[in-house]
């Protein structure tokens, strides 16, 4: 079972990430990868992503964890950007690898979906206004809801 | 100030703060917040910053007592990854 999970202060290459971890899960039938990246069409000019060292990090591999015990996988990668970036910068990436592909994509949207709830990550984003912090989203909460 | 404790402000009350962590003199939390700007004070009371001691996330804000060394974070709502 490989779980490679980390924090990325700089410029990340999602393909050569996700070629890389896919050669570390021979048994897996399948790759499911999920890729978030700023948005270019919205006057975002750059986003800002600060953590808490003692426990984001620590949040990203319990909530592997997590996913580990409940679906059948031969690995998960969690790679998650901190810093500041620009549009179409990846933010994220997810992938879950599996015998079998309802697993890889049932880990990979349950990932999602607490990545977005509850890591321990706060974001600003600059436009011609200037900079502005992110509030939760609603959404955010009742997409996590789904997997209770 | 090493034998002191620190106080680390997280998102927006970073910016508020103006700093990322400030050392302070040992006791109790309420001692140590009122010897701080009122208007941060005020912020970092607000019931929906959580806070954690070394790391771990506190269930409750009252009664804390910060130790030499202790690290007492101030986490605002999350922005969600």
């Amino acid at each position: 079972m490989v779980l490679d999970v980390r924090l990325v202060p700089g410029a990340f290459d999602p393909a050569g990430e996700l070629a890389a971890f896919t050669a570390r899960v021979p048994a897996a039938g399948g790759v499911v990868s999920f890729l978030g990246k700023v948005r270019a069409d919205s006057g975002v000019e750059a986003l800002e992503i600060r953590h808490y060292e003692p426990m984001t990090l620590p949040g990203f591999a319990a909530l592997a964890q997590t996913a580990a015990r409940r679906w059948a996988l031969e690995g998960l990668l969690l790679l998650h950007r901190v810093g500041e970036m620009g549009p179409d910068a990846p933010i994220v990436l997810v992938a879950a690898a599996a015998r079998h592909r309802r697993d890889a994509f049932a880990a990979t949207d349950f990932v999602m979906d607490h990545l977005k709830s509850e890591s321990w990550l706060w974001k600003r984003e600059r436009t011609a206004q200037g900079w502005r912090w992110i509030e939760p989203r609603a959404q955010d909460h009742s997409d996590r809801a789904r997997w209770s | 100030m090493d034998r002191g404790a620190r106080l680390v402000f997280l998102g927006r009350l970073e910016d508020l703060a103006g700093m990322a962590e400030l050392a302070v003199p040992t006791g109790p939390l309420e001692q140590v917040l009122a010897g701080l700007d009122r208007e941060l004070a005020v912020a970092l009371l607000d019931d929906r910053v959580r806070l954690a001691l070394n790391g771990r996330l506190l269930a409750e804000s009252g009664g804390i007592m910060l130790g030499a060394g202790d690290e007492l974070a101030f986490l605002p709502p999350v922005s969600g990854g």
